[in-house]
């Protein structure tokens, strides 16, 4: 079984703790699935918020203090410093996840220098940077544990690090490739799952559901999609579609790396790294989220590089560019923005492009977009 | 030998065989890396990563039958 990130899946939960007179701090829904992750394992081997140690070693060199591997820096802000080391407090969230916190650190940092490091921009326009500079000055390091977790829309389909190890293992699976998403599947995708599949024991689809720009696909959406493709397409005992509740980030190659990290902890061997991968606008480069791997001999999972796919009508099926010989003039290429525009207009795409299944989910839901 | 930089402990210096330095210094001519350090650092991250002890499943059969009868329950295990 694959080993988990650091070498020990992290569990913080503690259903009976006393949480009376303690101070509150109100967090948002996202970071409250934060606190989940880090408790049931998905972000092992973090036990809590960053402290600055690790904060500054995670911009400086993609890596904790301890030198493990580590790109996205996992915080939680204060406006003002209120609080100091050795307090425990307790972390509240509206979605009603409660989680206390044992304050190890309060540090200021420079957001500038954080979004440099972590988007490889400091523009505002960027949603990460646009969310960063909208944080409190002070950050909070420390243990958390899960006293009572969040209600989630997507209870059926929420599977933890401790549940898929056992299921895979169930399934006698030893080489698992993990796919991430934030799209409803076309045809593309489905042809680079099953391309991957083909050389591994299964595969975990694994959407994630969270906080997302304007213009991109509901959760629902995306969810429902899948389910009905793995219904009609795939092998019922190859496949397992469960998601992932976090926040895109949209922190290109670093967060390709932080993908493929909590896929690790999920049991995954394996990982689909597409073109642009966790991208936005044009701030990253096609590739730079496959050459960021380099960096990383000790991942401890293995990336698959997926270059350019599309539709080539002379070779009458989906191909790629190391096995189609044909000119662009033959390709159709599986464009987001036209799938968008499409369905926008309530028109189904082509079958080439969109299975019908997948379609109808998306016209059905009427607004697909957040 | 191990010497620790007081100014700065997240890096210490070893030392190697001047002529593996030297091969080094060859090998890593047109690549990616930029410094003997670098390539070092690399290749022994590669290594330990491998050496990696197998960390034993903490689960106890209990907790291990509850896992499975919520997968049961979800529709994942038959």
């Amino acid at each position: 079984m694959q080993k988990p990130h650091g070498g020990k899946l992290v569990k913080r939960i503690s259903g009976n703790r006393d949480v009376g007179g303690m101070d509150i701090i109100r967090v948002s829904n996202d970071v409250a699935k934060d606190v989940e992750n880090i408790a049931h394992g998905v972000f092992s081997p973090l036990e809590g918020f960053l402290c600055r140690n690790d904060f500054e070693s995670v911009l400086s060199h993609k890596r904790l203090a301890s030198d493990v591997p580590w790109t996205i820096p996992i915080v939680l802000d204060e406006e003002e410093k209120k609080h100091g080391e050795g307090d425990e407090v307790l972390l509240e969230s509206e979605n009603g996840m409660q989680a206390i916190l044992e304050i190890e650190d309060v540090y200021n940092y420079d957001k500038k220098e954080a979004a440099r490091n972590i988007f490889g921009t400091d523009e505002e326009e960027h949603p990460g940077v646009k969310k960063l500079y909208g944080m409190g000055d002070f950050l909070l390091g420390g243990k958390v544990t899960l006293v009572r977790g969040s209600e989630s829309p997507f209870e059926k389909y929420l599977l933890y690090p401790e549940e898929t190890r056992v299921l895979f293992r169930e399934k006698g699976w030893k080489d698992i490739v993990a796919f991430q998403t934030r799209n409803p599947p076309h045809i593309g995708h489905e042809y680079v799952q099953k391309t991957a599949l083909t050389f591994v024991d299964g595969i975990f689809i694994n959407p994630l559901m969270g906080k997302k720009k304007k213009g991109d696909f509901k959760d629902d959406v995306i969810l429902d999609s899948y389910k009905a493709l793995l219904e009609h397409y795939y092998l019922k005992n190859r496949a397992v579609l469960a998601v992932l509740q976090t926040e895109m980030r949209y922190a290109g190659p670093r967060e390709a790396v932080f993908h493929a990290i909590m896929r690790k902890n999920f049991g995954c061997t394996h990982f689909i790294v597409g073109r642009d991968h966790a991208g936005v606008g044009n701030y990253y480069g096609p590739y730079d989220a496959h050459e960021i791997f380099d960096e990383f001999p000790d991942l401890g999972i293995t990336p698959l590089f997926f270059r350019s796919f599309f539709y080539c009508k002379k070779c009458g099926s989906v191909v790629n560019d190391k096995i189609c010989p044909h000119g662009e003039e033959h390709h159709i290429n599986f464009s987001g923005t036209n799938i968008r525009k499409l369905l926008k207009e309530g028109k189904r795409p082509p079958e080439s492009m969109m299975r019908a299944e997948v379609s109808e989910i998306i016209l059905e839901s009427g607004d697909p977009f957040v | 030998m191990i010497n620790t930089d007081k100014e700065d402990k997240k890096y210490t210096t070893v030392s190697i065989p001047t002529p593996l330095v030297e091969k080094i210094k060859e090998r890593i001519e047109g690549t990616g890396f930029t410094s003997v350090s670098g390539y070092v650092t690399y290749v022994l991250r590669e290594v330990m990563a491998n050496m990696d002890e197998d960390e034993e499943e903490a689960f106890s059969k209990e907790d291990e039958e509850k896992v499975k009868e919520r997968l049961r329950a979800l529709g994942y295990l038959d």
